[in-house]
């Protein structure tokens, strides 16, 4: 089985500066990490590996230090990793990443195997749309499972996987045909520890460096800023709001005596809204 | 499944152990580098002063590429009270150098860019890889490392320790004693961002000019200790260290709490007034001197850096011994396997030798009176004599109808009722003695 994990090299968010005077991102020194979301794919496609066999190649598009995150990867344990970098990608947006990745799992595809999944993360903390997956999907053709908070079962043979999905009022379990597309949510588990091997494996491991001409992009005016009509206009710090925040206090810390003493406190400060909400209840 | 074997593993990934690797893989051996941090320097107090002479003697044309911020042409010296400060200020344009001598530095990006030079020199590099214990064979001759990572040991002819001031591995081990609490300072550093233009108004800069102050007197309390702020290109590092005795002494004061202090000095706040501060971990320096250098060699393994104790308190130098120590034991390590010979204690005695006969060793006896003193003489000198400095100068520089004969023979009773003739002297002689 051929299982593609796509990462991005992001910014640690947590440790992004906002200058106060000039409102500008400071980005001096801020420390890189593998997008959070995506080592929740990652580590299913481990597991995966690890129950049925087969290989797990991570990929990125980026920078040249993007490298730093796949070794990263590779000492989780994946199998091989792919850099795809080159000048003609800078400034993609969305629509011009799921491109270039598209293309870098076709021709992934064709040096090792066509995958049966391919792993996306849910979405990206320093751009936070939640494209670029289901971008890759709709391009190659793969069945989209995005919001899976556990793969059940699967079947080679049958080429067929069974998951849960998180919907906006419960839980579906789906069944797709491979190849698919799944992004996943987030804590639905935890990436491991790699073993000393995987370490060392790891730190000697060359990892694999295309650029768009060895990747073969059909059309390089889709790539990069020229292929972007995502235009950035402005990037702001929001301004504190004005009411300062309260801090409620309870005795007993069980949810209901919570949220009793929180309805105390907004009724007393509002009788009417009271007064409104009990006249409601009796008209029912 | 075969061991894995190298020719050297090298505990640690600060200057120390880079300087180590490096050496060690230009010369054709095959090592093995395990840092316990999520990369090189990410363990590391932001802020420092790097010697170019050190690193130079590793890799000759780090200016073309290392992430310096600025190289120093200014050096103020301060002694504080509470209400001010007195002290030297030294600044030349000869330090506007093709070549400078010393360099503020991110410490993080700095190790960061080390580290990167030791892998493309072919050393094997594991990172958030802790070693937990040596391994040795049963003639207690050291022969690898146990890493906290699933799988077995990891063998090498030779172990270098360069695991920074705590020497945990060392210690487990029973290859040195525990630190001393009167040994080690505790030092807590922020880094204060500032628009590049507005640090160098604030300093006189241009450029890529730098300033360092260092600092001593009220703030720490009497204990014994410093202050001090180096400049960045876009940020100003200001930290300051006390020993942890002192703390224990204390009770009461908190590193913290004496940064507070130094941050809202007078002459310091106006330094710093705007910035956006980044707070960073708290470090330990190891400042015993040549009394507290631990056993560095011995069957299989060779000790470098902070974990030798190798910093130089008074001159505030640690990254070049260490830097120096690391390429020192890597030469000779490289030599003694170069010419087909095992790692033992005796062989390895070359190391201590050429530390020895190295501004190193010489350095660290020259002070190694220092800390002793210190220990009995400290608080005045903190506390004492900052105050008396000031205070002189006042009297000196006030224009206020007295005679400036008179004023001499204040500021000469004040010091005698402050200290008595016999302990002014005590302490010039002891201080004297010390320094020698
Ligand atoms: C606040 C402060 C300011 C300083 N300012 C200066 C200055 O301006 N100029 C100067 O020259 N010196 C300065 N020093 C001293 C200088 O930082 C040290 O002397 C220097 O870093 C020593 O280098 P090292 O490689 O021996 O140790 P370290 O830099 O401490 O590196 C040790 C490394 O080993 C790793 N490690 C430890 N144990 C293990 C283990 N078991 N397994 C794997 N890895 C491990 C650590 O994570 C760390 O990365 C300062 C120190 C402090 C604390």
């Amino acid at each position: 089985m051929q299982i593609f994990v796509c990462i991005k090299q992001v910014p640690d968010s947590g440790q992004i500066r906002v200058h106060p005077v000039t409102n500008t991102i400071m980005r001096q020194g801020v420390p890189t990490i593998i997008n959070p979301y995506d080592l929740f794919g990652l580590e299913q496609a481990l597991r995966l590996r690890d129950r049925f066999g087969g290989e797990v190649t991570v990929m990125t598009m980026g920078p040249p230090m993007a490298v730093d995150s796949l070794r990263k990867a590779l000492t989780y344990g994946a199998d091989r990793a792919v850099l795809l970098t080159d000048r003609v990608f800078a400034g993609s947006d969305t629509l011009a990443t799921s491109y270039a990745l598209s293309n870098l799992i076709l021709k992934a595809g064709e040096t090792w195997g066509a995958p049966d999944i391919v792993f996306c993360g849910k979405q990206t903390i320093d751009g936070d749309t939640a494209q670029v997956g289901p971008g890759i999907a709709r391009r190659l053709g793969l069945s989209q499972l995005t919001y899976v908070s556990g793969i059940d079962d699967m079947d080679l043979t049958d080429r067929q996987i069974l998951v849960r999905r998180r919907g906006d009022h419960g839980v579906q379990v789906l069944r797709s045909q491979l190849p698919v597309m799944v992004t996943m949510m987030e804590g639905s588990n935890e990436i491991r520890r790699g073993t000393q091997a995987d370490a060392l494996r790891a730190a000697r491991a060359e990892v694999v460096k295309w650029n768009a001409a060895t990747v073969g992009i059909p059309d390089v005016s889709l790539c990069g800023l020229r292929g972007s009509p995502t235009v950035v206009k402005k990037v702001f710090a929001p301004t504190a709001r004005e009411e300062k925040a309260e801090m409620v206090a309870t005795t007993d810390q069980s949810p209901v005596a919570m949220a009793d003493a929180l309805i105390n406190q907004i009724f007393t400060r509002q009788p009417a809204l009271q007064d409104d909400l009990l006249r409601q209840a009796a008209g029912h | 499944m075969t061991h894995e074997h190298f020719d050297a593993i090298v505990v640690g990934a600060g200057p120390s152990g880079n300087a180590a690797a490096y050496t060690m893989a230009q010369r054709g051996l095959k090592v093995l580098q395990i840092e316990r941090g999520e990369y090189a320097g990410s363990k590391n107090v932001q802020g420092a002063i790097l010697y170019s002479d050190a690193l130079e003697k590793i890799i000759p044309d780090f200016r073309d590429e290392a992430p310096l911020e600025r190289h120093v042409i200014e050096q103020r010296i301060w002694m504080m009270d509470d209400a001010g400060h007195t002290g030297m200020h030294h600044r030349s344009d000869d330090y506007n150098e093709d070549r400078p001598n010393r360099y503020t530095i991110i410490r993080a990006q700095f190790d960061k860019w080390f580290n990167r030079c030791v892998r493309e020199i072919g050393v094997t590099v594991l990172f958030e890889t802790t070693v937990t214990s040596l391994i040795t064979d049963e003639n207690k001759r050291v022969i690898g490392v146990q890493t906290d990572r699933d799988g077995n040991g990891i063998f090498a002819d030779v172990v270098v320790l360069a695991e920074g001031v705590n020497g945990l591995v060392g210690q487990r081990s029973g290859l040195r004693r525990e630190l001393r609490p009167e040994d080690v300072a505790l030092a807590v550093k922020e880094m204060h961002f500032l628009p590049q233009e507005v640090i160098d108004a604030r300093f006189n800069l241009k450029g890529e000019e730098g300033v360092v102050i260092e600092a001593m007197g009220t703030i720490t309390d009497g204990m014994v200790g410093t202050a001090f702020l180096y400049t960045n290109r876009e940020s100003i590092s200001v930290g300051v260290g006390c020993l942890v005795s002192e703390f224990a002494k204390s009770g009461e004061a908190t590193p913290h709490g004496i940064l507070d202090r130094f941050k809202n000095h007078p002459s310091i706040k106006a330094l710093l007034e705007g910035s956006e501060i980044k707070e960073y971990a708290a470090h330990l320096i190891p400042e015993g001197g040549f009394r507290a250098v631990p056993e560095l060699v011995g069957d299989g393994w060779i000790v470098v850096g902070d974990a030798g104790h190798f910093v130089n308190a008074v001159h505030r130098e640690g990254s070049n011994l260490a830097m120096t120590t690391g390429r020192l034991a890597g030469e000779v390590v490289a030599n003694i396997l170069g010419s087909c010979m095992t790692c033992t204690r005796d062989n390895l005695q070359t190391y201590v030798r050429q530390l020895e006969d190295s501004f190193v060793m010489k350095d660290m006896k020259k002070y190694k009176n220092v800390p002793r003193m210190l220990e009995q003489g400290g608080r005045h000198i903190m506390d004492l004599y900052p105050r008396l400095l000031n205070r002189s100068a006042q009297t000196w520089f006030r224009v206020d109808g007295k005679d400036k004969k008179s004023k001499e023979s204040d500021i000469l009773r004040s010091a005698r009722q402050a200290r008595g003739l016999t302990g002014l002297l005590g302490d010039a002689f002891k201080l004297a003695r010390a320094w020698r």
